[in-house]
C-alpha cells in the first residue's frame, strides 16, 4: 500500500500552500479527521492552479500532491477524464490491475491502486479529489457557466 | 520474557481464546491491542452459544413448551448473573439493552418522557463531562434539544483528568441529571465517582455512570458506586455483540416511563391504553437478544473464574509496563494520564507529526491491532489539539510480550515514515 512514489509525495508535497483561486472548498473526512481546503484557478477551461492546504494522512496528503501534478495545465474536460478514471480505480476494491492506458491517464497515482484493498482508505485517498470536483462545480457556477456545457 | 508482579498465568488463559492463535498477512502473529473496541470471545462463552442454538432456542415469556422454558430460564439466569456481577441488590433492576448506547439513550428517555420531581425540561440541567463517549454525549444533546434544558460540562486538565475545580457551579439546584463515564475510553482515565455523587446527591441530582470501559476490567459494585443508572455493554467483557445492560434503582425503575412499547412490556392492552409490566420487563419491548444475554451470562461466569480483582491486577501491572516502554519512544506523546494511578489499560497516542492513520496500518501490516481515530470522543481530541490518537488497550490475556511488539513497532513506523 505504501509505494516509494507515495511516501516521496507524501515527504515532499507539491504545489502545496493556498494561492489564488476561483472558488475554495473545505472537505473533511469524519471517519478520520483529514481535512483539505482548497481552490482551483481556471483560465477559461484551462485549469491554472490547484492550491491547497490541510492535515492528515500520508495517503489523503500524497493523493492531493499527485493531484496538482496532474492536473494543473490540464484542460477540464481531460481532467474530468483523469478524476473519473482515478475514481474508478479507487473504487475497484483492489480488483482492476492497471493498464498501459490507465498508467497514460493516471501517472504517478496509479501508486495509489493498492490503497482501494483497504475500504476504510479509500475516502483518505479520494478526499482531495471530490474537493476538486467540488470547487470545480462552484467555480463554473460562480462564472455562469452551465457545467453540462463546459465540459462536453 | 519480562515478568511482573500481578500478571495472570496468560499462557492458560490465551488458549481459551482460539481467535488469539490466528497468523495474519503472511503468517504474522496477531498482536490484539484493541480491547477497548471489543474483547474477544474465549471458547467457553462459543460453546455456550452453540448449545443455547443447538438445544434451548425459542422466545422467551410466552411459549408453555420445553424449548421455551429453558430458554426462559436461560434468559433469566443470564439476569441473575448479571445483577450477582454489579452488586445490584435486586435482580428486577438490570434491564437487558443492545449495547451501552441504547442503556444511555433509555435513561435520557426515561428522563424526557417523566413527570415531576424527575422531568428535565426548560428550567434544568444536565451535566456531562469533555470526556465522555459520543454515546453519553449525543442522547443527552437530544434531549437538551427537545426540552429547552441546559447541557453542561466538566473540562478536562492538561493531563487528562476532570476538571473538578468549579465543581458547585456546574452541578447546582438546576441539575436533573449528571452523567458521566467512570473510565473514558480515550483517555483511560478512571474518574473520581464520589466527589461527584457527593454533589449531586446535595442538589439531588440523578447520577448515571457509563461502566462500558469498568465492567470488563475491574470489580463495578453498583451500591459502592452509589450512582442511580449503571451502563456497560457486553461485548467489551468477553461476551458477544447484541447484548447491553442497563442497571438503574428499582424505585426509579418503578417511577419512571417506558421508552420503547411493544411485546413484553406490557401488562394489558385495549385499542384505548395499555399498562405495563413491572420494572426490567418494562424497559425491554419486543423479542430481546436472548442468546446474547445467554453469551453475556457465560462470559460473567468465565470472568468470576479468573476474579475481577486479578483482572484488574493483571491490566494494571501490564498498563504500568506499557506506560514505561511508550514514553521510551522519541516523539510519542500519550494523551491522558501519563502514570498507572487511576486509569485503566487503554493508552491513547501521538507519535510525532506521523498520522494516526498511516502508525495503524503499518501496525496492521505487523500483525498488530490498534485502533486509529478520534475513538468516538472526538471533544477530547479538539481539547488536545491533535485530528486523532492511535490507542493501544489491553485485556486479561495481554502480555508484556505484546507491549514489546507494539513498541517495536512504533520504531518501525518512525523509521519507515521518518
Amino acid at each position: 500500500m505504501y509505494q516509494e512514489v507515495i511516501l516521496d509525495h507524501y515527504k515532499n508535497p507539491h504545489g502545496r500552500g493556498l494561492r489564488d483561486g476561483d472558488a475554495e472548498v473545505h472537505h473533511v473526512n469524519p471517519t478520520c479527521g483529514d481535512e483539505i481546503t482548497l481552490r482551483v484557478k481556471y483560465e477559461g477551461t484551462t485549469i491554472s492552479d490547484v492550491s491547497y492546504e490541510g492535515q492528515g494522512c500520508s495517503i489523503s496528503q500524497a493523493s492531493a500532491s499527485v493531484l496538482n501534478d496532474l492536473l494543473v495545465g490540464k484542460d477540464l474536460a481531460e481532467a474530468q477524464r483523469i478524476q473519473e478514471t482515478f475514481l474508478e480505480l479507487m473504487q475497484s476494491k483492489g480488483r482492476v490491475e492497471p493498464d498501459e492506458e490507465m498508467e497514460e491517464v493516471l501517472e504517478d497515482a496509479v501508486a495509489f491502486a493498492g490503497v482501494s484493498k483497504y475500504p476504510a482508505r479509500v475516502k483518505c485517498a479520494l478526499l482531495s479529489w471530490m474537493a476538486w470536483k467540488d470547487a470545480t462545480a462552484q467555480a463554473l457556477q460562480d462564472a455562469g457557466a452551465e457545467p453540462g456545457r463546459t465540459t462536453a | 520474557m519480562t515478568q511482573l508482579p500481578g500478571l495472570l498465568d496468560t499462557e492458560a488463559i490465551r488458549k481459551d481464546f482460539p481467535i488469539l492463535d490466528r497468523r495474519v498477512h503472511d503468517g504474522r502473529r496477531l498482536v490484539y491491542l484493541d480491547n477497548a473496541a471489543t474483547s474477544q470471545t474465549p471458547r467457553q462463552v462459543i460453546d455456550v452459544l452453540d448449545e443455547y442454538y443447538e438445544q434451548h432456542n425459542a422466545n422467551v415469556h410466552r411459549g408453555v413448551h420445553v424449548l421455551a422454558e429453558e430458554a426462559t430460564a436461560l434468559y433469566e439466569g443470564a439476569r441473575d448473573k448479571v445483577a450477582a456481577f454489579i452488586n445490584a441488590p435486586s435482580r428486577d433492576e438490570v434491564i437487558f439493552t443492545k449495547n451501552a448506547s441504547e442503556s444511555l439513550n433509555l435513561v435520557a428517555n426515561m428522563l424526557g418522557w417523566a413527570d415531576e420531581p424527575y422531568r428535565v425540561d426548560s428550567e434544568t440541567e444536565i451535566v456531562i463531562t469533555e470526556m465522555e463517549h459520543h454515546s453519553n454525549i449525543v442522547p443527552w444533546q437530544l434531549l437538551a434539544q427537545r426540552t429547552g434544558a441546559k447541557l453542561k460540562w466538566f473540562g478536562l486538565t492538561d493531563d487528562g483528568r476532570l476538571d473538578l475545580s468549579r465543581i458547585d457551579e456546574i452541578i447546582t439546584e438546576k441539575t436533573k441529571i449528571v452523567s458521566f463515564v467512570l473510565v473514558s475510553n480515550i483517555l483511560g482515565t478512571l474518574n473520581p465517582v464520589e466527589a461527584i455523587v457527593r454533589r449531586a446527591q446535595e442538589v439531588g441530582a440523578l447520577v448515571c455512570v457509563d461502566a462500558s470501559q469498568a465492567a470488563p476490567h475491574m470489580p463495578v459494585d453498583v451500591q459502592a458506586l452509589q450512582a442511580d443508572f449503571v451502563a456497560f455493554t457486553g461485548h467489551k467483557m468477553c461476551g458477544p455483540t447484541g447484548i447491553g445492560v442497563l442497571w438503574g434503582r428499582q424505585e426509579l425503575l418503578e417511577d419512571l416511563p417506558p421508552f420503547l412499547g411493544g411485546g413484553e412490556m406490557i401488562e394489558t392492552v385495549s385499542m384505548h391504553s395499555s399498562t405495563y409490566a413491572p420494572a426490567p420487563h418494562k424497559f425491554e419491548a419486543g423479542t430481546p437478544p436472548i442468546a446474547q444475554a445467554v453469551g453475556l451470562g457465560a462470559a460473567i461466569d468465565y470472568l468470576n473464574s479468573i476474579g475481577m480483582d486479578k483482572v484488574l491486577a493483571h491490566e494494571h501491572a501490564l498498563t504500568e509496563y506499557a506506560v514505561k516502554r511508550l514514553l521510551e519512544v522519541p516523539d510519542l506523546r500519550i494523551i491522558g494520564p501519563t502514570t498507572a494511578e487511576d486509569r485503566g489499560a487503554a493508552l491513547s497516542f501521538t507519535l510525532g507529526d506521523i498520522h494516526p492513520h498511516d502508525v495503524g496500518q503499518v501496525l496492521d501490516e505487523l500483525g498488530i491491532a490498534v485502533r486509529v481515530g478520534h475513538h468516538c470522543a472526538r471533544p477530547v481530541c479538539l481539547r488536545y489539539g491533535i485530528p486523532a490518537t492511535t490507542r493501544a488497550s489491553f485485556y486479561l490475556y495481554s502480555t508484556p510480550g505484546e507491549v514489546d511488539a507494539l513498541i517495536d513497532g512504533l520504531e518501525h513506523v518512525r523509521n519507515f515514515f521518518g
